[in-house]
């Protein structure tokens, strides 16, 4: 009765409406194309180009979004102090000095290992491609942890790319625009990590759990050997991400014998809750130190491969 | 759409969008309103011969490409919610605007509760009661966007 008393009075007051499709038409067919884009983006994920282009078509609104934070931004950053920008000044030199001495003994240590990996007939480690990148706005669901960054396709950003800031891994490319692209985190659910322990190299998977302090790691037996306070890097195992960049520390382990796995949370070593600029990279190849073996042999081909494949398609 | 001044119905709903993602301190970004929702109501009990469950169904559309969720999640809550205060604009207009807030409070947490129960179906997400903050925000925020969004109707004349 309520529905017949809906679809008559506006028909009574506007004699456009007669001609339209009653609200509960709209609606069936409203909720059909729903479930239809639902299956198509999640089941087939057919809809992996289109996200980009949608996103270059809505990255406009992104950034006016994000002005009057880049406005304020600006403002605390003009309206500071003599005195402070002097301290600060004296802070960065002394602070330049001290990773200047480092990168000296850095270039030599360098150059050493690549002598000894050469002795070793293991492959070199190349220099990675980086590129900064600066936050445009931090995605409101509280559902999903995505960020978008201001950097596309134009600057040769690419899907899957690996996504870091100063203290360690954040996420990685999900869908790329244009001039913007969106950023998944290693927090959200869908996510994980190959990482392993770099105490005694461990191997463990860091999967989101949706909060922003935390990652679970499941299936550690009882018998590993992983305290909390362990540091957590990067393997270089999935082909995603290089190897050995810190991913989170171990906070806590539960081994309750009852339970057919050790419980270990740890916590992601980026700020993720504070960013600001990131650190896009572009792996040359696979820098495994398990891609030499000759059961790997194939793999590491593929891999090798499609990273080329990525960054031709990115340049 | 674009007759009578229909370009101020699309700019405020160009603005709910932006207010929708623009950064806010971690520690308010629970509380956040659901400006699009409230926009949309307004619109849909003033006039709904010109926004229905279509144009809710396209802006819940944008939400899914800005926030990145799954496409369609929040489309189909979206035409949901404002479907059922839609068919009921002629009652829930006579209302004193306290009461309006109220049903609207309903209508976003139906709103919440369905974008939940289609993540929950697609990914392996857990209820916080968090989920449900903005749905306080949005009770307080309607009388105010309420009074503000008539007297622009009545500025710019837009029937």
């Amino acid at each position: 009765m309520r529905l017949a008393f809906g679809r008559a009075q506006p028909a009574q007051m506007n004699p456009i409406f007669k001609h339209g499709p009653s609200p509960q038409h709209r609606l069936v067919f409203v909720l059909l194309l729903s479930v239809l884009l639902i299956f198509l983006d999640h089941k087939a994920n057919s809809f992996d180009g289109v996200r980009g282009y949608l996103q270059s078509l809505v990255s406009p609104l992104q950034y006016i979004a994000n002005a009057p934070k880049q406005m304020m931004t600006w403002a605390a950053e003009n309206l500071v102090t003599r005195k402070h920008l002097m301290e600060e000044n004296q802070q960065l030199k002394v602070n330049e000095l001290r990773l200047h001495e480092e990168l000296m003994q850095l270039d030599i240590i360098k150059q050493e290992n690549e002598r000894l990996r050469s002795l070793l007939a293991s492959p070199l480690r190349s220099e990675v491609r980086k590129m900064v990148a600066e936050i445009l706005s931090v995605d409101s669901d509280p559902y999903t942890h995505q960020i978008v960054i201001n950097k596309g396709a134009n600057d040769g950003v690419f899907e899957g790319q690996p996504v870091l800031d100063e203290q360690g891994i954040v996420g990685q490319i999900q869908h790329v625009g244009t001039t913007s692209s969106r950023v998944i985190l290693i927090t959200d659910v869908t996510h994980g990590v190959p990482v392993r322990i770099s105490r005694n190299g461990i191997r463990l998977i860091a999967s989101g759990s949706g909060q922003i302090d935390r990652l679970t790691h499941n299936h550690v037996s009882h018998s590993a050997d992983i305290r909390s306070g362990d540091l957590l890097v990067t393997s270089g195992l999935g082909g995603k991400y290089p190897e050995g960049y810190p991913v989170s520390r171990v906070t806590i382990v539960t081994q309750d014998e009852s339970r057919p796995f050790a419980q270990v949370f740890s916590q992601p070593v980026a700020q993720i809750d504070r960013l600001r600029y990131l650190l896009l990279l572009w792996p040359e190849k696979p820098s495994s130190i398990f891609s030499s073996k000759s059961g790997a042999e194939a793999a590491s081909k593929a891999k090798s491969n499609n990273s080329k494949g990525d960054s031709n398609a990115a340049q | 759409m674009l007759l009578n001044n229909g370009i101020i119905i699309l700019f405020s709903l160009l603005i709910a969008l932006m207010a929708t993602i623009m950064p806010m301190p971690l520690s308010l970004d629970a509380f956040r309103p659901d400006w699009v929702l409230v926009v949309l109501l307004y619109w849909c009990l003033a006039l709904p011969n010109r926004v229905n469950v279509i144009t809710a169904w396209v802006m819940g559309f944008l939400m899914d490409v800005l926030l990145g969720s799954v496409l369609g999640v929040h489309a189909a809550a979206m035409a949901l919610s404002v479907y059922i205060i839609a068919v009921n604009f002629q009652k829930i207009r006579n209302f004193s605007v306290w009461q309006q807030a109220l049903i609207v409070g309903v209508s976003a947490a139906l709103y919440h509760l369905l974008v939940f129960w289609l993540q929950r179906f697609l990914t392996d997400i857990v209820f916080l009661p968090s989920y449900l903050y903005p749905v306080f925000t949005t009770i307080v925020l309607w009388p105010w966007a309420f009074l503000l969004l008539r007297k622009v109707r009545r500025h710019f004349k837009i029937k």
